[in-house]
């Protein structure tokens, strides 16, 4: 309910037990027996336009509508709509939805009615699949009276599905991750010294990526390091503490290759190529054999590495 | 035309709460001040506007009558709309040449109920009204069509607003309302609280008066040049939103509006404003709800009649030649009144 208006319960009511009990006429009790039976049905004006919801006068002319019925819809344009992130009681839906104004194809004319997007949690924002122009369809009630009401709501079109994806695995790292990840559960970092080129590689694999040999030196590696290039990410992601988040490129002191991690404790947009970073480890009682021991990099304070001195680890 | 004018204007000083007194106890003072300020205290006429499910009471606007003083009996009618509408029917009343003066007022207090949803058992009762769509709903939905079609930005109508609240604080019958906030949440998407007029207790009055009456009431009566109310279709969907050409047509039928200098606006949401400035031809040079406007006072069914009255004012104080006051009435200004008024009398 609107922050605006008076709390607490009321002490005096104005109602009609039972409601007020109005007769329909030819024209509007026509379209609601035809509601009640399932069809939408507008009614023709003399100059051919086509009246949805049907009234007994042509509001351009004044004229009496003709009695000729026509189906339109069901499916229907969106031509206006508001959000309701906060329903009164008296609404048709008690969580967030739209009041759309839809014109069914073959009418000419709109029909206002709530138009329900989906579960939103009180006070959403509008969804931005909700859009002037999208294509809708009533979604009816089973019990129908022969009212406005007989459409529980209007929906949209079906444009999206979502389909099941899941496999499931055993997976073994290799040998060469397997004594990493050791090393990280023992808080080291441990790369393997190539005996051809002399870098360092760093998580290992066994082997060179660029001589193509197998490697087998250990060397435990510091835990301070470069950015050499980095994204930030605005999507989130189990991994990352908050959107957005930065992933980058780190070049462990003495290390030849980079490794991916994520850097935080900076905000997103003051992370720089050449900034210097250090590893920061979760609580021993924490580690496991994984990487998620390091937390994430954070700024060491010292001074940047000039571009010249990464460049060639992009 | 028989010339017939404002010759005085007397409003409360509205409160954004209820301060305990009722319908009739918020006008009695207005009318005592209005009848004190002419030194008339019997009119030819005397026409109101209100709503009786403000109160939730039948024929509530009767006891309002123990305000006015009607022993022995007076002429008098109600209108079930904004009192704009009542001076209007006084006005036709005058032209008639039977009567010389007309007391017409208006009040409202919506603190005691949801008026968005008092507006809904005002809507058509077979498609409208059993969806349970309230006026802040409905005007959203005309707020998103004029958005869209202009490609106008949600900043425009916070400007409006401000501009409202700015002005409102300088204006002693309107409410003291803070500039909106930055992020304030949707009431309803496009619109946001401060969009929306706020919830308003209170009264206003005017006296008309014609020819030779109006001179000896006031020494620069304001001079109805023109006066007309159009209407559209009731249902929303069946009208384009993005404009209101019953605006249009009934500034055109109140002869044009050239050389206005003020304009006061029944704008109970922000971008009302901008469909009716372009509806109203309103130049940049116009003063458009100097008051505040609605957005800073709304007392329903008041509120169009304070639009005439504030308006008159600018004339009656000498500080305008030629002024325009519009008041609404239905969803999505469906129904539109345009008064012009200018220091010069027309006989035209």
């Amino acid at each position: 309910m609107p922050s605006s208006e008076r709390s607490g319960e009321p002490n005096h009511i104005l109602e009609f037990p039972g409601g007020y009990t109005r007769s329909v006429g030819p024209v509007i009790g026509r379209f609601l027996s035809e509601l009640r039976d399932g069809r939408l049905k507008g009614v023709r004006t003399r100059n051919g336009r086509v009246l949805f919801p049907p009234v007994e006068y042509d509001p351009d002319a004044g004229d009496d509508v003709t009695d000729e019925f026509v189906d339109v819809g069901p499916v229907g344009t969106v031509t206006s709509w508001s959000w309701v992130p906060n329903p009164r009681k008296t609404h048709p839906l008690d969580r967030p939805f739209a009041w759309a104004l839809i014109r069914p194809d073959g009418a000419d004319t709109a029909l206002l009615h709530a138009l329900d997007m989906g579960v939103f949690d009180l006070g959403a924002k509008p969804p931005r699949r909700l859009r002037t122009g999208m294509r809708v369809r009533p979604r009816w009630r089973a019990e129908r009276v022969g009212g406005i009401g007989d459409i529980e709501c209007f929906q949209p079109e079906v444009t999206m599905i979502t389909a099941p994806s899941r496999l499931e695995y055993r997976l073994q790292g290799g040998r060469a991750l397997d004594r990493f990840l050791e090393g990280v559960s023992q808080g080291k970092i441990i790369g393997h010294r190539c005996d051809v080129c002399g870098q360092v590689i760093v998580p290992m694999k066994g082997l060179c990526p660029k001589d193509g040999v197998p490697t087998s030196e250990e060397v435990e590696l510091p835990g301070t390091g470069t950015v050499t290039t980095f994204a930030v990410n605005n999507l989130p992601d189990p991994r990352a503490p908050e959107v957005p988040f930065v992933s980058a490129y780190i070049l462990l002191d003495g290390a030849g290759l980079t490794m991916l991690a994520l850097v935080a404790g900076v905000p997103a947009d003051q992370v720089r190529m050449g900034m210097r970073v250090r590893a920061a480890w979760r609580p021993r009682e924490e580690w496991t054999r994984s990487m998620a021991n390091i937390r994430w990099f954070e700024p060491t304070g010292e001074p940047d590495v000039p571009f010249d001195e990464i460049k060639d680890h992009l | 035309m028989r010339p017939v004018a404002v010759v005085a204007f007397a409003q409360t000083r509205h409160k954004g709460e209820d301060a305990g007194l009722s319908e009739t106890e918020l006008l009695a003072p207005v009318i005592t001040e209005i009848k004190r300020r002419t030194g008339v205290t019997r009119f030819g006429f005397t026409c109101s506007g209100s709503n009786d499910y403000l109160v939730g009471a039948p024929f509530s606007f009767v006891s309002a009558l123990d305000a006015v003083g009607a022993w022995p009996p007076i002429s008098e009618s109600h209108v079930e709309m904004d009192a704009a509408w009542a001076l209007y029917e006084a006005w036709v009343k005058l032209q008639h040449g039977e009567i010389d003066t007309a007391l017409v007022y208006g009040f409202g207090k919506t603190s005691q109920s949801s008026y968005p949803e008092v507006f809904t058992q005002g809507l058509d009762p077979y498609y409208l009204a059993p969806l349970g769509v309230d006026q802040v709903s409905l005007a959203a939905l005309q707020a998103r069509a004029y958005l869209e079609r202009t490609g106008t930005d949600e900043r425009r109508l916070r400007a409006v607003a401000s501009r409202a609240r700015t002005d409102g604080r300088a204006n002693p019958s309107a409410l003291h309302l803070d500039d909106p906030g930055d992020a304030e949440p949707y009431e309803v998407a496009p619109l946001r609280p401060h969009d929306v007029a706020p919830v308003t207790d209170g009264a206003a009055a005017i006296v008309l008066a014609a020819g030779d009456k109006a001179r000896e009431l006031a020494g620069r009566p304001a001079w109805i040049t023109g006066i007309d109310h159009r209407s559209e279709p009731h249902q929303p969907g069946f009208r384009d939103l993005t404009s209101s050409p019953s605006t249009r047509l009934a500034a055109a039928k109140a002869g044009g509006t050239g050389g206005v200098e003020v304009a006061e606006l029944h704008t109970q949401f922000s971008h009302e404003e901008l469909i009716l400035r372009d509806a109203l031809d309103l130049g940049d040079g116009v003063a458009v709800n100097p008051s505040g406007g609605p957005l800073a006072a709304n007392p329903v069914m008041a509120t169009g009649l304070i639009r005439v009255g504030e308006a008159a004012a600018r004339i009656l104080d000498g500080t305008a030649g030629r002024v325009l006051a519009h008041a609404t009435s239905g969803p999505c200004l469906q129904q539109n009144l345009v008064c012009v008024m200018s220091g010069e009398r027309s006989d035209g």
